[in-house]
């Protein structure tokens, strides 16, 4: 894509070529009236407000493109025109009850009627019976749904759940009249707006979605509303905090809504979680699960003694990675300071594996992110429960498929029906478990340019290839000759006469040839299907960009070391751009700033999980701790930014730092450390007040700041081991949340209600004596633990899901490391 | 019909002008030298103004024809346009409450006295589930009279309300209208700040029904 020129109401700007001319004028601050388009979104064109005249024609701005030396004009008179008469037409029967609206004026109706300056109405049809519809989380109110399809488009194109789609109204037809007294393009906007309401795909009445709320974030009415909300507050009364999300490694930009709680409680409450809905998707956790704060009451003078004693005692500090960058520093200060044995399994893990790729790729970190694979059009997940290890990446994967006509290849062992449902062009390859590394290699093998590659592992490719022969049956056209009886009329005698004619005539027939293929055995160790090959390169047709997502079960993969160096080199020798989902909120940070260890001492401060002093910021410890929403700080995320969050609401109790200071360090607030972040690991020497959180006009992130991507030392060493085919047989049990849960934080937030139990799908208990609700022993060797039954729809296939979530259940009891093992299901 | 009183008998503000309405009120000029000061002393010394007040109370007391408003036995009666404590009206149809619960009210408060909680309520309308007025703060602005839309919240001319607290709440209960009232007909409508004008009608562009 090159550089141009265009030129908007006599202002010269530069934009790339083929971008929409709204895009275009947006990123450069000229406004354009619209209402259903949205950024990163296929324009729906159910407004057509931003009508323009572009080269003297009228065009739509959201989806004409840019040419090179176009000029402009964003109104005329008959665009005026036009614009005015949409706004009396979306005024048509909406209900005049601005005052009960939860939109509450941050109305894009109330906007651009008054932008237009509708004084009057001149339009008017018979209304049809309306009713409000619950539909769980979401609340529908038709009768203010001016249907500009914003919720269908990003259901669609963003987050690939396709729940919401338009049905019909039922309403009478415009009066003919209309048709030649009014303007065209508000005229034929008004046709389609009188024929269509949203409605729910699947017919059902109520939603079964991933739940993320993005639909009633983007509404610019009050149609679509979180069911949490209605008729709680005015939008004007809530003040905004921004922040991260701290539920996972995506780290959205989010901004809490604060008000005081009632008319005689004046602590500030959170009341809803908002986004930059067009540059930021959040998942449902991130919009719902905002009240997870520990409450406390005042400072408790006697735990924090005890707390201080502990440390004095304690030689081992056991955390997990959702707590901030500062913290992990204080954590590591501490460290140094009086060698405390810092324990964290997970981080661990993922910081052995980005060591184990850095010595082949020379970086400390992997070289892309999630907008690569916004931007790429080929994407591959390997080794993630993508929809819920990491929602915003299953959305970047979606969104590349739908708006660069991208296709997808899904590798994993647990079938996932929503995946499958994000579009014809996804590939899934359901391998069995332990299989990861073989997923790799034929990475390489299809993607990888072999002369480049290191000679032992082409030559280690190479054996997985064999010449066969198979018989394949071929449709070919074939020309046969046919005799055929015309009447003609003989000019001679004026009479019509038989004669017959010879006729070329193609006939499709079927044949069956014998033909030499490649037979790849990579492709049946995986199980993939004969037709694998060839779907593969339908999908593989005019893609250019290629993007990589490693997640987490590659981490703790018994070979983990072979798969990060597989990583390395498809990154090296392959267009593929790599991304890797780190577990949890943090682990990034946490596995750049602390130096971990393996065993834990004798005696334990466990940091949000259990230890023999228990530091807590789930109220369940010997001393609180404040949670992510109640702190400063800073988080890093997936795309390898260190983004600055904010405490929404107030915490009376003690510190990390309160315990720091008291032990020896010194600083008055635990952002004092932000600047002091290692450098040497990425990190900048930025003050946190001087780091930015909102996005720019044209969708520039100015969030924090992007982690330098250090270069290491390589040893030139690039074998990897071969792989065994071990396979694990029998039931098999995965360590994975069901979506909107991701630590005891989401399980503590009330509008979360996923209930916690082994998740197994509709078909797995259909074939098996078992029922939802029942009580089961899940065993294996080693350590047993007793579950419900929980049905899941979002799941298919044999695999039974044990969730982390929520720590009653202590599901990392029966796993090793890896996320799969073997286990017995039996009904207690 | 203000306006017209005004013009009738104060039209002509020119002080100047020989035939206009002011005059000039005959005040001595003040002694200059010291003699003349004393003789001013003397002679508001012993005048007697003293008696002459007391005459004045002592004939009134034996004509028994007093003037002073016996509070709180007797109150003065209030203007339509006073704005004292508010009152939450109800609709004449229905007798249900008029507010809605826009919030506007909490919203222009200036002093911010004013603090309004709603939810859904079971026929999924938008219902008022505590509304106070701090009393102690409210300065009596009547601008949450003036923007209501519904003419719910208006000033009533109850302006009795001294506390003992410097914070003293009136909660909505307290200000709605009693239905033993609304029954006997007896609730007032407001004319103060945001009431409807005369001849509003005239003025609005009506939307076109289609039926």
């Amino acid at each position: 894509m090159s550089k141009i020129t265009i030129n908007i109401d006599g202002k010269e700007i530069e934009t790339q070529e083929g971008e929409y001319i709204l895009n275009a004028a947006r990123a450069n601050n000229i406004f354009i009236p619209a209402i259903c388009y949205l950024t990163r979104c296929s324009p729906t064109l159910a407004c057509r407000l931003c009508l323009v005249e572009a080269d003297g024609k009228q065009v739509y701005a959201c989806n004409a493109k840019s040419k090179d030396g176009m000029s402009i004009t964003t109104t005329n008179e008959n665009i005026a025109k036009e614009r005015r008469a949409i706004m009396e037409v979306y005024d048509v029967n909406h209900p005049l009850q601005c005052g009960v609206c939860d939109q509450s004026g941050e109305c894009e109706l109330q906007n651009y009627t008054l932008e237009m300056g509708v004084d009057a109405q001149n339009y008017a049809i018979k209304d049809v019976n309306r009713k409000d519809k619950d539909w769980g989380h979401i609340h529908y109110n038709p009768g203010l749904c001016i249907v500009c399809e914003r919720c269908v488009t990003t259901c669609k194109d963003m987050i690939g759940d396709n729940a919401l789609k338009t049905v019909a109204r039922g309403a009478d037809a415009i009066e003919a009249e209309f048709k030649d007294s009014m303007p065209k393009d508000a005229y034929a906007m008004w046709n389609k707006l009188n024929k269509s309401l949203i409605g729910l795909t699947s017919g059902e009445e109520m939603l079964d979605c991933t739940s993320c709320g993005e639909c009633a974030a983007v509404c610019p009415v009050g149609a679509l509303v979180d069911t949490h909300f209605i008729y709680t507050s005015n939008a004007w009364e809530l003040k905004q905090i921004p922040a991260t999300c701290g539920h996972c490694s995506a780290g959205c930009q989010i901004s809490y809504d604060v008000k005081h709680t009632s008319i005689d409680n004046t602590d500030e409450k959170i009341y809803r979680v908002m986004n930059e809905w067009n540059y930021v998707a959040l998942c449902g956790a991130g919009r719902y699960g905002f009240d997870y704060q520990n409450e406390v009451k005042s400072k408790d003078e006697a735990a924090f003694a005890k707390a201080v004693e502990a440390f004095k005692k304690a030689d081992t500090i056991k955390f997990t990675s959702t707590i901030t960058n500062e913290e992990a520093y204080l954590l590591q200060s501490l460290k140094e300071k009086f060698g405390y044995k810092l324990v964290n399994s997970e981080a661990k893990a993922f910081q052995t594996f980005l060591n184990d790729y850095s010595e082949i790729s020379g970086t400390k970190l992997y070289g892309y992110d999630l907008e690569a694979t916004h931007n790429a059009n080929f994407v591959i997940s390997v080794g993630a429960a993508l929809k819920s290890d990491n929602p915003n990446a299953r959305y970047a994967l979606n969104n590349s498929m739908s708006i660069n006509k991208g296709a997808g290849l899904y590798f994993h062992p647990v079938k996932d029906p929503v995946i499958e449902g994000l579009g014809k062009s996804i590939m899934t390859l359901y391998h069995a478990p332990l299989q990861e590394e073989a997923v790799l290699y034929l990475i390489l093998d299809l993607f990888a340019n072999k002369e480049k590659l290191p000679s032992d592992i082409a030559d280690y490719l190479a054996t997985f290839h064999s010449q066969k022969t198979i018989t394949v049956e071929e449709i070919i056209k074939e020309e046969i000759i046919e005799i055929v009886k015309v009447v003609k009329k003989n000019e001679e005698t004026g009479e019509d006469e038989e004669i017959e004619e010879e006729k070329k005539k193609m006939v499709p027939k079927k044949i069956s040839k014998e033909v030499a293929v490649d037979d790849n055995r990579l492709l049946a160790i995986l199980g993939a299907d004969d037709k694998f090959m060839e779907n593969l390169e339908k999908n593989l047709a005019k893609k250019d960009s290629f993007a990589l997502i490693a997640g987490a079960d590659l981490y703790t993969h018994p070979n983990s070391k072979n798969l990060a160096r597989l990583l390395a080199l498809i990154e090296k020798y392959t267009a593929f751009e790599l991304t890797m989902i780190p577990n949890l909120t943090n682990t990034l940070g946490v596995s750049l700033i602390c130096e971990l260890d393996d065993e834990v001492g004798s005696y334990t401060i466990g940091y949000n999980t259990k230890g023999d002093f228990t530091l807590s910021a789930l109220g369940n410890g010997d001393l609180d701790m404040p949670a992510i929403n109640q702190q400063e700080g800073t988080l890093t995320s997936i795309n390898k930014r260190v983004n600055p969050t904010n405490a929404a609401i107030g915490y009376k109790g003690y510190e990390l730092n309160d315990i720091a200071n008291e032990l020896g360090l010194r600083a008055e607030l635990v952002i004092d450390y932000t600047s002091m972040l290692p450098t040497n690991k990425g990190f900048k020497s930025k003050n946190f007040d001087d780091l930015p959180n909102h996005y720019e006009n044209d969708g520039t992130e100015c969030r924090g700041y992007l982690l330098d991507n250090v270069a290491v030392a390589t040893s030139g060493n690039e074998s990897v081991a071969k792989f065994g085919e071990e396979k694990l047989s029998g039931t098999l049990i995965y360590l994975a949340n069901p979506v909107r849960q991701f630590t005891d934080f989401t399980n503590k937030a009330t509008n979360l209600d996923e209930i916690s139990g082994i998740y197994m799908s509709e078909e797995f208990l259909s074939k098996s004596d078992l029922n939802e609700g029942d009580s089961v022993k899940v065993k294996n060797e080693n350590g047993e633990i007793i579950v419900n039954i929980v049905s899941d729809n979002k799941i298919s296939g044999d695999i039974a899901l044990l969730p982390t979530f929520d720590s009653k259940i202590n599901s990392e009891a029966l796993f090793s490391g890896y996320r799969f093992a073997t286990a017995s299901i039996e009904r207690v | 019909m203000h306006i017209e009183h005004i013009d009738e008998h104060f039209n002509n503000r020119n002080v100047t002008e020989m035939n206009s309405d002011y005059y000039l009120v005959g005040i001595e000029d003040y002694p200059t030298d010291n003699w003349g000061r004393f003789k001013r002393v003397i002679k508001r010394s012993f005048r007697g103004e003293l008696f002459v007040g007391l005459w004045v109370v002592m004939r009134e007391m034996i004509r028994f024809d007093i003037h002073t408003v016996k509070y709180p036995e007797e109150k003065m009666p209030i203007g339509p346009r006073y704005r004292a404590i508010h009152q939450m009206k109800r609709l004449w149809e229905s007798d249900a409450e008029r507010c809605i619960g826009c919030g506007l009210c909490e919203k222009i408060c200036i002093s911010n006295c004013i603090r309004i909680e709603t939810k859904l309520d079971a026929s999924s309308r938008k219902e008022v589930s505590e509304y106070s007025i701090n009393l102690g703060r409210c300065i009596f602005c009547g601008y949450c009279a003036e923007v209501c839309p519904e003419l719910a919240i208006t000033h009533g001319g109850e302006y009795e309300n001294a506390s003992d607290q410097r914070e003293h709440f009136t909660m909505y209960q307290d200000m709605l209208t009693p239905l033993d009232m609304m029954r006997a007909g007896t609730q007032l409508e407001f004319e103060g700040f945001g009431s409807i004008t005369p001849h509003e009608d005239e003025r609005v562009k009506k939307t076109p029904l289609a039926y």
